[in-house]
């Protein structure tokens, strides 16, 4: 009988939280312990249903000599299934500032929608990517199966239920406001739990390689596991109110705490949207242009200085705040020297393409993922720039920094996914090719302008702003109340939403075109051109 | 490039790897944070700071779960337009007992660090129900379920107590007398000088405009209006404080 084990947890899993539900110490712990028992009620359901009394034929088990890629094809599906809902739910929050009407109290309200839009796309999103993509290439590289075995499923499982149970809480209003960190201590409990199991899976996995080198990805990879939990664990020190409550008090204050929240912010950017995907392009990219990695040196070089770097520039989300000078200066000076090692990295993606430079052209997948990497060396510029004093004491607080991270996040991150997975679906379903390649050059234009459009937009609404704040008449008086200042906001937050639209619009068609690939179709198309070199002509 | 050739060992050993990137990551923590901890003079030393009271607090729960703090900052820099807009830049101090704070990273609306004071309990309450009523360029959501929620009464004295636990010098005539506390702050027809001795310059009477139930909306209220309030600028002193 196949599941035995993994129904019994769940059934006690959805005992306990029955049980939590019915002591529960406040009104939302309750509410959010009884969609714990439904989710878990549902998976053992689900469990039972495919039980099979028969006993297991022999060789039936898959054989440990083949690359476990189950667990990656249902981390593709995640990612993209995640990516529509995060952008989807950015685009509602974008036209909630635009039109507040659209509030819906007390769940739908912006306060309690944006955590779930960062959540989603950050680590529902980006998260299920880096499993997924991590999975997929330490294998290949360590040329060993997944260490662990059913562990990899837990991993995917367990984390699965990590962002359901952070998703309802932030809609319930489970927080502890501590950005891109906000689920509750029960939830960042069962997070560290599944995220030590994921060490375990992926170190392993390194440790029983037929490779004698570690591959440069998996560096970048380990590198992001290990650092994230030790951000993780450090920032979500609290204590609660309640073993059955859903409230806890931070273990720090004020402005040790602010500190605090922002080593683990800024390095939340720095290893789970930089290093891990960092290593995605080290990969993917060789992989998809049939072209080794452009410099072994710089690599070295580049990943320990970026590693190095990327922990002190937290403070200068900080600046002129309350936080001692020293500290501001010091994470300024770090995040301008960051431009080195991250331009470094932008490099070694970009020049990889060497002598390749014509499927820019002809395949619509590079062309993807050497944007991602564009944008990313456009990120990584405006970043240390921000991060000079005089430049943020102008762009903090405003939505200049919205529009950065969005170049960074859309630009970066969401288009090295795409690319990824474009690579990985024909690999891991054993398709000739995509459902459709033009479809995939319609999603590249669709996500760059709408990036361009939301990047430029929320620079101008963000400078503006920023001005709009300091501005003295010449008598001496400010010339704006701060209400004037948010209503000259409407025009960019309607084009914002826009540019937001269509970066959904092309996840959407992305997401149409994997599902026809995963079904087996093909779409009767003419190849991009020049994709198919020419026929020489008749001498 | 000998140095870079030593790299092979840390590729060919996965623990080395591990425990290098661990060591290369750890050093910028703590050379950053773990100072504010022992530094004297991180916090400036002023007049006023005490605890939250039970209200006050329950208040401030509310403003985390609604993410106010996504739109609304609680640092004024010290900057002239920031100064003459909202008052004296933020101190350290006034954070000290916040777990966590509540900085904020965005003004989608104004900052708040220090809007105790300046309007009136009645327009509070009208700007949450229907914020463009008294803000017409407002885009703010709408908080009028608040007026029709009871507050959660249940935890007050293990609240102060999980605060305690992290550092908050609450002490125990405060936890004993926390439900009490919490209950007479915002009721206009009972004996407030208990709250008023233990929790100075507290705001006391009815905030929602209902003095017959006791609301989500009295407790966010009496938050907001007590909001850098507490510090007596008249005896501090701007250089002292610099660090």
């Amino acid at each position: 009988m196949k599941h035995t084990v993994e129904m019994i947890v769940l059934a006690v899993g959805a005992f306990l939280a029955l049980v939590g539900a019915g002591f529960a110490q406040d009104r939302l712990f309750g509410a959010h312990m009884w969609i714990l028992f439904f989710v878990l009620l549902g998976g053992t359901l689900v469990l039972m249903r495919r039980t099979d009394f028969r006993p297991i034929p022999a060789g039936g088990a898959p054989r440990q000599s083949e690359y476990f890629d189950e667990v990656v094809k249902y981390g593709v599906i995640a990612t993209m299934f995640w990516g529509v809902v995060g952008f989807l739910v950015g685009v509602v929050v974008a036209l909630q500032l635009a039109f507040p009407d659209l509030n819906i109290e007390p769940w739908f309200n912006f306060g309690r929608v944006r955590p779930l839009h960062t959540s989603a796309v950050i680590f529902a999103f980006g998260g299920n990517a880096l499993i997924a993509t991590s999975f997929y290439v330490v294998q290949r590289t360590s040329r060993a199966r997944l260490f662990g075995g059913d562990l990899g499923w837990f991993v995917f499982w367990g984390y699965q239920l990590f962002i359901v149970l952070a998703a309802t809480g932030y809609l319930l209003g489970i927080t502890q406001s501590r950005e891109y960190a906000e689920p509750e201590w029960y939830v960042d409990l069962w997070l560290t739990v599944v995220w030590v199991a994921y060490l375990v899976v992926f170190l392993g996995t390194i440790l029983k390689r037929k490779e004698p080198h570690i591959y440069v990805a998996n560096w970048f990879y380990l590198s992001f596991i290990v650092t994230i939990a030790m951000l993780h664990v450090v920032n979500n020190l609290a204590v609660p109110v309640s073993f059955l409550g859903s409230k806890s008090y931070s273990a720090f204050s004020g402005v040790q705490d602010a500190l605090t929240q922002w080593w683990y912010g800024h390095n939340a950017v720095g290893f789970f949207l930089t290093a891990g995907f960092l290593a995605m392009m080290y990969y993917f990219i060789p992989k998809q242009v049939n072209r080794p990695v452009y410099s072994y040196r710089l690599s070295i070089i580049h990943f320990w200085a970026l590693i190095f770097m990327y922990i002190w520039a937290g403070p200068h989300h900080l600046h002129y705040t309350a936080l001692p000078d020293w500290a501001q200066t010091l994470g300024m000076v770090f995040s301008v020297m960051l431009w080195m090692p991250s331009w470094g990295g932008m490099i070694n993606g970009l020049m990889t393409l060497s002598g390749a430079w014509d499927k820019v052209r002809t395949d619509p997948v590079v062309r993807m993922m050497v944007m991602a990497v564009a944008f990313y060396g456009m990120a990584t510029f405006e970043g240390p720039m921000m991060s000079i004093k005089a430049v943020n004491s102008l762009s903090h607080y405003t939505d200049w920094t919205i529009g950065h991270v969005h170049s960074g996040a859309l630009g970066w991150n969401g288009l090295i996914t795409f690319g990824a997975i474009y690579y990985l679906v024909p690999k891991l379903w054993n398709r000739e090719r995509l459902y459709s390649v033009r479809m995939v050059n319609w999603h590249f234009w669709l996500a760059t302008l709408g990036i361009v459009i939301y990047a430029a937009v929320m620079w101008v609404a963000g400078i503006q702003q920023g001005l709009m704040w300091r501005e003295y008449d010449d008598q001496g008086f400010l010339v704006y109340s701060f209400a004037e200042t948010v209503a000259a906001m409407f025009p960019y937050y309607v084009m914002r939403a826009v540019g937001g639209a269509l970066f959904l619009a092309g996840a959407v068609l992305m997401a149409f075109n994997i599902t026809m690939t995963i079904l087996g179709r093909l779409r009767d198309e003419a190849p991009i051109v020049g994709a198919v070199p020419l026929p020489a002509p008749a001498e | 490039m000998s140095i870079l050739d030593k790299h092979a060992l840390l590729e060919r050993n996965a623990t080395l790897l591990l425990v290098g990137s661990l060591v290369a990551v750890s050093i910028g923590g703590i050379v950053e944070i773990a100072p504010l901890f022992y530094l004297e003079n991180t916090i400036e030393k002023v007049e006023g700071m005490r605890p939250y009271s039970p209200l006050e607090l329950a208040g401030r729960d509310i403003y985390i779960r609604e993410g106010c703090y996504v739109c609304h900052s609680q640092m004024v820099r010290p900057f002239r337009d920031e100064v003459e807009r909202y008052g004296h830049y933020s101190l350290a101090a006034e954070s000290m007992y916040d777990h966590p704070f509540q900085w904020g990273s965005k003004r989608t609306g104004p900052d708040l660090a220090r809007v105790g004071d300046r309007y009136s309990n009645e327009w509070h309450v009208q700007h949450m129900i229907e914020p463009r009523s008294v803000v017409p360029e407002s885009v703010m959501p709408s908080y009028a379920f608040l007026k029709e929620t009871p507050l959660e009464v249940r935890n007050v004295a293990t609240s102060l107590k999980a605060n305690r636990a992290v550092g908050v010098p609450y002490t125990n005539e405060m936890i004993e007398n926390a439900a009490a506390d919490l209950r007479a702050q915002a009721d206009p027809n009972v004996d407030t000088s208990g709250v008023e001795a233990r929790y100075p310059k507290a705001k006391v009477g009815d905030f929602d405009g209902d003095p017959q139930k006791l609301t989500e909306m009295d407790a966010l209220v009496a938050y907001l209006q007590m909001l850098g309030t507490l510090v007596d600028f008249s005896t501090y002193d701007d250089a002292t404080g610099y660090r």
